[in-house]
């Protein structure tokens, strides 16, 4: 598993995105995870090794590295793509959940041949309903992850900026050693980059977030001027078996005609309606 | 996520763009990508390890080194394809965009093949021309500011042998000695040219494109610009007449 594994999984939700969902993924892909992998893992190469202390101690050079990079900051972003990246699993699972109860419902409806079946899989869900909550807490997630380790980045190194000479002091240093760091002007112009290209990223999902928000108004005052619609409010309802059958039909009614067209360009699936009552 | 990945998003673009866009994907890909991963790479591996001071004063060598070489050759390089070859998602978010149009318009009671539209090749019209003529814009404008930034950041292109430095701590002036300049130096003028063709690409897609536009307007405006274009040229003659 490496990142190429990652944008495997990763693709397949990017179809149930947002068109900015989408805008998102690509700067993290591109701007984020390939300047690390080609360009940010060479530079900090040989933090370790060519940090050099002013002193013969034994010791000191490890010591004071230690002190002053407690985690290396290719790690914290490695960390940081990681957590922010995965809360769109979420949605991956939920939409595949979805599918699921589809495909159950076209078995049990007696349209459960592999043409069908394949259909489920390939139409795109709406984000309305129970989906949207998963959408907009990945979402939420995404941007609390990413405040989270601009944050920690701040804490760790002050000021974002990696100085060229650190005087430390810890034991067995003796009194103070001056120790210098390797390409410091290179790894500051990296962190700004990293550091700029997750501020867009926070910026992409607050706007993602405000327009999911907006559009789930719009559409419930759409459907509060249209009471005649058979489309149900966004809250998710809870499991009994009358609720149940409820969803079922929600689902049908909520997905992006699909299955509707499917059955309107065969009508004669359409004999045991009984369950497509909102079709 | 490496450049093969970007191979593999950047080939869906080339479907859609001119010839000129097809050569320049080329170009980009085997004389500049492939160039930078299995040659230059290894040519600036050793460039700090072998970046050698004529002092033991420790911490003079990083010093140095960071004092000359604010950012490496390689990553630089790295930016500008980067860079250079992303404005080209701009086509292909345009082209996904006119194709989901499009499956919403067929989805309209009409049968439709799917796999039929995904190979729909768009042409290069309205909104799209423009789309297509903004990304070449910007490839432009990357490679000159990458290039600008290396002849401001390395004086002039060429990697010297010998490098003096007075930076603290080290005492007094010290010579530093750069591994592998001559090599350095030729494949930064490899790349240098290659950019620079690839920036010609461009701007021939460019006039190509302006061109093929004002070619199609219909007659009328065609003519509109014809009279136009003689009333000038008849005043142009008046003037240096008199």
């Amino acid at each position: 598993m490496n990142w190429a594994g990652l944008y495997a999984v990763l693709s397949g939700v990017n179809r149930h995105s947002t068109a900015i969902g989408r805008i998102w993924l690509s700067v993290i892909f591109i701007f984020r995870i390939m300047v690390l992998v080609v360009a940010a893992e060479s530079v900090w190469g040989d933090e370790r090794s060519a940090f050099t202390c002013n002193t013969q101690q034994p010791g000191c050079n490890s010591v004071c590295y230690d002190h002053f990079f407690p985690i290396s900051h290719v790690r914290l972003w490695a960390l940081q793509l990681i957590l922010v990246t995965t809360p769109a699993l979420l949605v991956a699972m939920h939409v595949a959940y979805q599918q699921h109860q589809e495909k159950k419902l076209l078995l049990l409806t007696g349209h459960g041949d592999p043409k069908h079946l394949e259909e489920v899989k390939k139409h795109k869900m709406r984000i309305s309903g129970a989906l949207w909550w998963t959408y907009v807490s990945s979402v939420a997630f995404r941007l609390l992850f990413e405040a989270a380790f601009m944050y920690i980045f701040y804490m760790l190194y002050p000021g974002y900026q990696m100085v060229r000479l650190v005087k430390c002091e810890a034991y067995p240093c003796p009194n103070t050693v001056d120790c210098f760091i390797s390409r410091p002007t290179e790894k500051t112009v990296f962190t700004v980059f990293m550091l700029t290209a997750s501020a867009i990223c926070i910026v992409l999902n607050l706007a993602e977030l405000v327009y999911l928000v907006v559009r789930a108004c719009a559409r419930r005052a759409h459907h509060s001027s249209n009471p005649s619609s058979a489309k149900s409010s966004f809250y998710g309802h809870k499991l009994s078996s009358e609720y149940k059958q409820n969803e079922i039909n929600q689902l049908l009614t909520e997905q992006d005609g699909s299955l509707k067209d499917m059955l309107r360009r065969n009508p004669g699936l359409q004999e045991k309606g009984d369950r497509c009552s909102a079709c | 996520m490496d450049w093969g990945s970007l191979h593999a998003v950047l080939g869906g673009v080339n479907k859609h763009s001119t010839s000129i866009g097809k050569i320049w994907l080329t170009v980009l890909f085997v004389f500049r990508i492939m160039i930078l991963v299995v040659a230059a790479e290894k040519v600036w591996g050793d460039e700090q390890q072998d970046f050698i001071c004529n002092t033991l004063q420790p911490g003079c060598k990083n010093v140095c080194y960071d004092h000359f070489f604010p950012i490496s050759h390689i990553r630089l390089w790295a930016l500008q394809l980067i860079f250079v070859s992303t404005p080209a998602l701009l086509v292909v978010m345009h082209v996904a965009y006119r194709r989901h149009e499009k499956k919403q318009q067929l989805r309209n009671g009409e049968k439709f093949d799917i796999e039929e539209l995904k190979r729909t090749r768009f042409h290069i019209r309205g909104p799209l021309w423009w789309t297509y003529t903004s990304s070449i814009f910007f490839r432009v404008l990357f490679e000159a500011v990458f290039m600008y930034a290396f002849y401001f950041m390395y004086d002039g292109y060429k990697m010297p042998r010998l490098l003096k430095c007075s930076a603290w701590p080290c005492p007094n002036t010290v010579d530093c000695f750069v591994s592998r300049p001559t090599e350095k130096t030729m494949f930064t003028v490899f790349m240098l040219v290659v950019s620079a063709v690839c920036m010609l690409l461009n701007v021939t897609e460019l006039c190509y494109l302006v061109v093929k536009v004002c070619v199609k307007e219909p007659r009328k405006t065609a003519q509109k610009e014809m009279h136009f274009l003689i009333s000038l040229l008849v005043v142009l003659t008046k003037n240096c007449c008199i």
